[in-house]
């Protein structure tokens, strides 16, 4: 698990968790499409936490995550779950609502 | 069925009533069985029921996976049936494995897998160590994903992962136009399946249960009827009967002496199926009840199905003819179990009677009577019932007695088409002579016994029944008032002719008197002229004594000297 923390005190914050399995193409492919992304279009206004769910899969049950890869936007709600290896940047931004 | 010799599949038993002895043991071990249906035909009762009887009766953990109830709602729905969920859950036996997919809330981009599914099912299993596992619904997830292909590949991989678990799995899906299940699923399960269906008929619906395949196992191919009663889901596969049931040599009394003595004084053999019919108010139920009551006077359990009557009705009524049947009752050895022919359908009907003798185990079921059933059913759905049930009936040996509402005179065929069934059949008539209607009754058949082949009269009276030779006249046999008119005239002339006889004895004596007093008469007159005759004598002896003595005295006195 990794945690980075970017965030300005004025803006609301985005607080987003991966879910991911182990080191599978697909999940490695989303954990740099989502560093590029936040770094691009958010910067400083998200709180990103990366989980392997291969190490706590209690996290899944507890979460309830099915697909691998899962993005979960937990903050602002409601909660929004993107799932896929994130690749087509301008998707993910509309689904997390993110204005550019 | 039985008897048959499977080898190889190792099963794991479901518990479920008649589903087991149907698959000879049940699913098959480590592999997933694909049960199919549509809606609200009891496939996921039949998953629950699986994993439920795997704790309790196999000791083997299970998972329940559902896609769509929530864990709560599994478990108040089948607490109904008994099953206490929860506790099974608390113990670490049972866990509910709930994966809740809003696609409202979800969006796709890209590559994904459903990775996170397994990692969820396996810390399930292991948490347990479950050894069967459900899968309900899965076809769930193909609303939640937009991306079929995925979700097939991730499928495959799903089934290939629980037979590397070695996980006895049971995978529900809902019923499809043209196809098992609408996501094809029966194209990933390849060794089990088996299709639930809940169908109507005149308004009568009936559950019903087909197994599609078994690989490796002899199964039976017919649609068999299941019950989602008090005690869960039971299977009844009634048709693999065979004809090789036990056959009894003794013989029970029917309740009725005089009818035993129609059949040589020792009554009809067990476990033979016994047709009684007749028109309306024949004394069908009467002599149902009277077997019944022989049953229970030996200590025996008898089962009354009423399809016409409550069992309080039919106590009411037999107590008119001196049989009280309640006291049995009380003591659990007779059941009465009443219910309208149209309540259910004949499956079910059938399912239900064949649930309560198993469960009650009587030595002689009554079915008062199966003509009730035309009403409900195409006449070959009927037969077929019948047959069934009078089968398992002499599978078990049980005694089986069945009344037919016959509605010719003295017909001798049943609607259904039951009388080769039958082993004896007992005809009763209701005949209208001089103005009144009286009963009788006939021995149509009975197979292996000599029987009588007389028409008795059959009279029900507040002592019970009797069944009374019928007064043989110079025209032809006379039953009801004819009988007694003709036997008191009988009586009449007997009478007379005795008094005739006696007063022709009481003449000869007289006479006999009589003669006997002439002849002692006679024989008083013979004493009276030998008397006479003695008397005769002696004066003559005398006199001619006299005269001699007299002679010489003379001769003295002329000087007697010619000497």
């Amino acid at each position: 698990m990794s945690e980075e923390q970017r965030t300005d005190p004025g803006e609301e914050p985005l607080k987003l968790t991966l879910y991911v399995a182990g080191q599978t193409p697909k999940s490695v492919a989303a954990i740099r499409n989502l560093q590029r992304l936040c770094e691009e279009h958010m910067p400083n206004r998200y709180e990103v936490e990366v989980v392997d769910l291969r190490q706590q899969p209690q996290l899944a049950r507890e979460h309830n995550i099915v697909a691998i890869p899962t993005l979960v936007r937990s903050l602002p709600v409601p909660v929004q779950k993107i799932i896929g290896d994130l690749s087509d940047h301008e998707k993910v931004l509309i689904h997390l609502k993110v204005e550019r | 069925m039985r008897g048959i010799v499977t080898g190889g599949i190792a099963k794991a038993r479901t518990g479920i009533d008649g589903f087991d002895d149907l698959t000879l043991g049940g699913l098959p071990r480590g592999r997933p069985t694909l049960v199919c249906g549509s809606a609200g035909c009891g496939k996921t009762l039949f998953a629950s029921t699986f994993l439920v009887n795997g704790v309790r009766d196999e000791g083997e953990p299970g998972v329940f996976v559902t896609f769509e109830e929530r864990p709560r709602d599994i478990i108040d729905n089948v607490a109904s049936l008994g099953f206490g969920l929860g506790e099974l859950i608390a113990q670490r036996q049972i866990h509910i494995e709930h994966i809740a997919i809003d696609p409202a809330e979800l969006a796709e981009v890209g590559d994904y897998d459903l990775e996170a599914l397994f990692l969820r099912l396996d810390l399930a299993v292991e948490e347990i160590g479950a050894r069967r596992i459900v899968l309900d619904t899965i076809e769930s997830l193909f609303s939640a994903f937009q991306n079929p292909a995925i979700l097939r590949a991730e499928i495959r991989r799903l089934f290939d992962w629980l037979k590397e678990k070695g996980l006895t799995a049971v995978i529900t899906g809902e019923r499809g136009n043209g196809s098992l299940t609408r996501q094809g699923l029966e194209e990933y399960v390849s060794d089990c399946v088996i299709l639930l269906d809940h169908r109507v008929n005149n308004q009568v619906s009936t559950r019903r249960l087909r197994i599609v395949k078994y690989r490796g196992t002899t199964h039976g191919t017919n649609e068999y009827p299941f019950l989602i009663g008090e005690d869960g889901f039971s299977v009844l596969p009634v048709s693999s009967l065979g004809l090789a049931h036990q056959v009894h040599e003794e013989r029970i009394s029917t309740g009725i002496s005089d009818l035993d003595e129609m059949v040589k004084g020792a009554g009809f053999h067990r476990g033979s199926s016994i047709l009684l019919s007749g028109v309306a108010g024949s004394g069908k139920s009467s002599i149902a009840a009277a077997f019944a009551a022989a049953t229970c006077a030996r200590g025996e359990k008898a089962l009354y199905f009423s399809f016409e009557e409550s069992a309080r009705q039919t106590v009411r009524n037999m107590r008119s003819i001196g049989l009280d049947l309640q006291p049995s009752i009380e003591s659990g050895l007779l059941e009465c179990v009443a219910s309208r022919p149209t309540f259910y359908s004949l499956e079910m009907h059938l399912a239900v009677m064949l649930r309560q003798v198993q469960r009650f185990r009587p030595q002689l079921v009554v079915l008062d009577p199966i003509s009730a059933f035309l009403d409900s059913g195409e006449q070959l759905e009927v037969q077929s019932m019948l047959l069934r049930m009078i089968d398992f009936l002499k599978s078990r040996g049980i005694t089986g007695v069945f009344t037919h509402l016959a509605s010719i005179q003295g017909e001798a065929k049943t609607d259904a088409g039951l009388s080769s069934l039958m082993d004896a059949w007992i005809l009763l008539l209701n005949r209208e002579v001089n103005g009144e209607f009286n009963r009788e009754l006939y021995l149509l058949k009975a197979r292996g016994i000599a029987h009588s082949n007389q028409v008795r009269e059959f009279v029900m009276s507040d002592s019970g029944i009797s069944l009374r030779e019928p007064f043989l006249g110079e025209n032809g046999a006379l039953t009801g008032s004819a009988r007694r008119f003709e036997e008191a005239r009988t009586r009449r002339d007997e009478v007379a002719r005795r008094a005739e006889v006696a007063r022709l004895q009481e003449k000869i004596a007289q006479r006999r008197r009589r003669t006997e007093a002439q002849i002692e008469a006679l024989h008083a007159d013979l004493r009276a002229d030998e008397i006479e005759l003695r008397s005769i004598i002696d004066q003559e002896t005398a006199y001619l004594a006299q005269a001699k003595s007299d002679t010489a005295e003379m001769a003295a006195g002329r000087g007697a000297d010619s000497e």
